[in-house]
């Protein structure tokens, strides 16, 4: 063991240990929705039908899509197939990115029709539309903050990748942003149910 | 031995790069130690100087020296700065870093860069703390609790005091996974679980809730920024939203923060008590596995924080249950140092005393917890002075006392140099009469019903809250005394050998400062346990 050492399964490891701490950032959120909606089931069902159904199933096709893609570059990295990586890390960026801007047009319909945190319109709805539209923009933003982080992440290390300091048998960083990848597309598997579907 | 000049400085001298640079873009854990150490330090003297302000403004009702506003802000800081830039990174992030690694014959963490990364989130916290004191409508006056629905109707500064302990709260994250990952990974060979030392034990078990509670708080400080930011009334009844919400996320992080904030010191005296009476920890593994216990039973006991928020009495019921369970595994870490003690050799060196104050303190600490944890007797004292004294006895005669041990303990393993005993004795006994006058006062007069956090009170406090101020004063003269003399130590104390104390563990196996790479070429090999005394000798000094 030298100071340069290097230790692939405790990077994972560590990694793994982040991935918890995110999840429990999120379950706050989670808390303060089960608790709101035992509260107000019927206003949550009303408010949750104000939403666009259509653009949230895109969004999830789309993160269940980059979440393979990203998969497939790691086995891709295995193999040795640099160009093929670097090209699949570069569509779940792109696809990242379509998630984002879906998600602009989304909020920005929402909030033309005067539906965003403190505004008058949702006052008027009652106390139970007010906290399911809070939450969803706040849950939804951390969500949408941390799919513009893992992308950056992703961006950084294909550009590792390409100057080769990532490489086939050196490439648990390429593993960990996927890991972490795949932990955002999870979050947003338990929120688009809980906002768009089951109420 | 007299020499005077240390001819060996270890790892002050050989980096790779010199000067400042050499420390702030240093990756070693020693380095990044002594930086969190020299840090934490500062920040402890300045809350500690707000401390006696608050103390000197309560010695006689009414206005003394500061005016009501000014009053909440100096209570607010003085939390604020104690509990996260003091209290939480005190032991783990300064001595972790410093004696974690060589204690596991390990040459650095798992994760230098992180490591390094958590300082600067460390840094980061303490600057948007102190500019959130001196900018905008004024400083946050919410009390360190940030409790809804003051803190988002104020106009004093409470977004950037959130974010500043946002990021405290993501460096003492980074800190935690770097060391659960260290100790699971970095152990030398021959250093089974069963061989870690106490300290250790105690910081896996810290750093578990580190990684596991800290991000609720979090997630509490954003929505509190994003409440004062969009005004959207998450926690506003009115609009559908729940004050309470917020004590529970809030105390599910807190709470356990308490543990966060407790064990690194338990670790600290583990390490102290056999050492000074040179015998083997009594109950190796009870006292190991009462650190995870405590962690994990404190997991579960948030709520009896907020008994008179509004909870159904069988919640009630059930939280005080799990809190007093609680004060099992605790009760096993007190009983096992004092049968530690039993027929020991001991010797009642600066870190002993220390230790020892720490046992006494922590006990009343510990059972004034019982009192309020007990739901009858809460109703009673909740809000009260005992609920200050109480935490004070706990963080500061626990905590406090722990982290003052080990300075004495291990900062001539990381000098080189001795400081004056005689005047660490006095030092001592200044401070352990002092804190008990202060606290011991502070708990009387909050049976007798002054609330806690008022700026006035009756006059039939006055006798109390006197007693209280001067105490505080024999404990500054203490600090200022026990500061100077470590000072002076550092700087012209006597050189001292490898094992000045006389412990097993391996930080004392290396010179003293220790080098670099820690270890030399070879990496250890442990063939023995943390407190098998067999051949082990004090260097005189």
């Amino acid at each position: 063991m030298s100071i340069e050492h290097r230790d692939d399964t405790g990077a994972r490891f560590g990694m793994w240990l982040f991935l918890y701490t995110e999840v429990i950032l999120f379950s706050g959120l989670f808390i303060l929705y089960a608790v709101s909606l035992a509260r107000h089931p019927h206003e949550f069902a009303e408010a949750s039908h104000k939403l666009n159904i259509y653009f949230g199933t895109v969004n999830t096709l789309v993160l269940l899509t980059s979440s393979l893609t990203i998969a497939l570059a790691i086995t891709a990295i295995q193999r040795n197939k640099i160009r093929q990586t670097i090209i699949l890390s570069v569509i779940t960026i792109v696809l990242a990115i379509v998630f984002l801007i879906n998600k602009y047009f989304e909020w920005s319909a929402e909030i033309g029709h005067g539906i965003y945190p403190g505004s008058e319109h949702l006052a008027e709805m009652g106390p139970g539309i007010t906290v399911f539209f809070n939450l969803y923009y706040f849950t939804a933003g951390l969500h949408g903050l941390h799919v513009l982080i893992g992308s950056s992440l992703i961006g950084v290390v294909a550009i590792l990748v390409a100057k080769g300091k990532v490489t086939s048998d050196r490439y648990t960083l390429l593993e960990n942003s996927a890991l972490y990848w795949h932990l955002v597309d999870l979050v947003w598997i338990f929120l688009f149910p809980l906002y768009y579907l089951i109420l | 031995m007299t020499e005077t000049t240390l001819t060996n400085k270890g790892f002050y001298t050989d980096s790779p790069r010199s000067g400042i640079l050499g420390w702030l873009l240093s990756t070693d854990h020693k380095r990044i130690g002594i930086m969190y150490l020299c840090c934490i330090l500062a920040m402890f003297i300045v809350a500690a100087c707000l401390g006696l302000l608050i103390r000197l403004e309560l010695i006689a009702p009414g206005v003394t020296i500061m005016k009501a506003q000014t009053y909440n802000a100096t209570f607010t800081v003085h939390g604020i700065i104690m509990i996260f830039l003091f209290i939480i990174p005190s032991v783990p992030a300064a001595f972790g870093n410093l004696v974690l690694p060589i204690q596991l014959g390990a040459r650095d963490v798992s994760f230098p860069k992180v490591n390094l990364l958590s300082w600067y989130c460390y840094v980061i916290g303490a600057i948007l703390a102190v500019v959130a004191i001196f900018s905008g409508d004024g400083a946050p006056d919410t009390g360190w609790t940030f409790y809804v629905p003051f803190s988002t109707q104020t106009h004093t500064n409470v977004s950037l005091a959130a974010l500043a302990a946002f990021m405290l709260g993501m460096s003492s994250i980074l800190t935690g996974i770097n060391f659960v990952t260290t100790i699971h990974r970095l152990r030398a060979k021959g250093m089974t679980w069963g061989r870690l030392p106490m300290f250790v034990w105690s910081l896996y078990a810290t750093a578990w809730i580190q990684v596991l509670a800290t991000p609720m708080l979090g997630i509490t400080l954003v929505l509190v920024i994003l409440e004062r930011t969009f005004g959207a009334g998450l926690f506003d009844a009115a609009r559908g939203g729940d004050p309470v919400m917020f004590q529970h996320l809030f105390w599910i992080y807190s709470h356990p923060a308490v543990y966060i904030m407790i064990l690194p010191g338990m670790g600290v005296i583990s390490e102290i008590i056999p050492t000074f009476a040179r015998k083997p920890l009594f109950g190796y593994w009870a006292v190991a596995v009462s650190s995870l216990t405590i962690a994990f039973a404190g997991s579960l006991v948030w709520a009896h924080h907020m008994y008179t928020s509004g909870m159904s009495d069988f919640a009630i019921l059930v939280f005080s249950f799990l809190t007093f369970i609680v004060a099992i595994p605790s009760a096993i870490k007190v009983f096992n140092w004092i049968t530690t003690l039993y027929k020991g050799s001991i010797q009642l060196a600066p870190p002993m005393l220390f230790a020892l104050g720490f046992i006494f303190n922590f006990s009343i600490g510990g059972l004034g917890g019982l009192a309020l944890g007990a739901a009858a007797a809460d109703i009673h004292l909740h809000d009260t002075y005992f609920v200050v004294g109480h935490f004070h006895y706990t963080m500061f005669g626990g905590l406090g006392f722990a982290f003052f041990a080990a300075l004495h303990y291990w900062l001539p393993k990381y000098t080189g140099r001795m400081y004056n005993h005689r005047i660490a004795v006095i030092a001592f006994a200044l401070l352990f009469v002092g804190f008990n006058v202060t606290y011991m006062a502070m708990q009387a007069v909050g049976i007798q019903g002054m609330p806690r956090r008022y700026y006035d009170y009756l006059p039939e406090f006055t006798t109390l809250n006197v007693v209280a101020t001067l105490g505080s004063w024999v404990m500054a003269i203490g600090l200022i005394m026990m500061f100077y003399n470590l000072w002076r130590g550092v700087r012209k104390g006597a050189v001292v050998g490898n094992n000045p104390w006389g412990a097993a563990t391996l930080e004392w196996q290396i010179p003293s400062p220790p080098p670099m790479d820690n270890f030399g070429p070879e990496d250890p090999v442990v063939t023995k346990g943390p407190y098998d005394f067999k051949g082990v000798v004090a260097d005189e000094y």
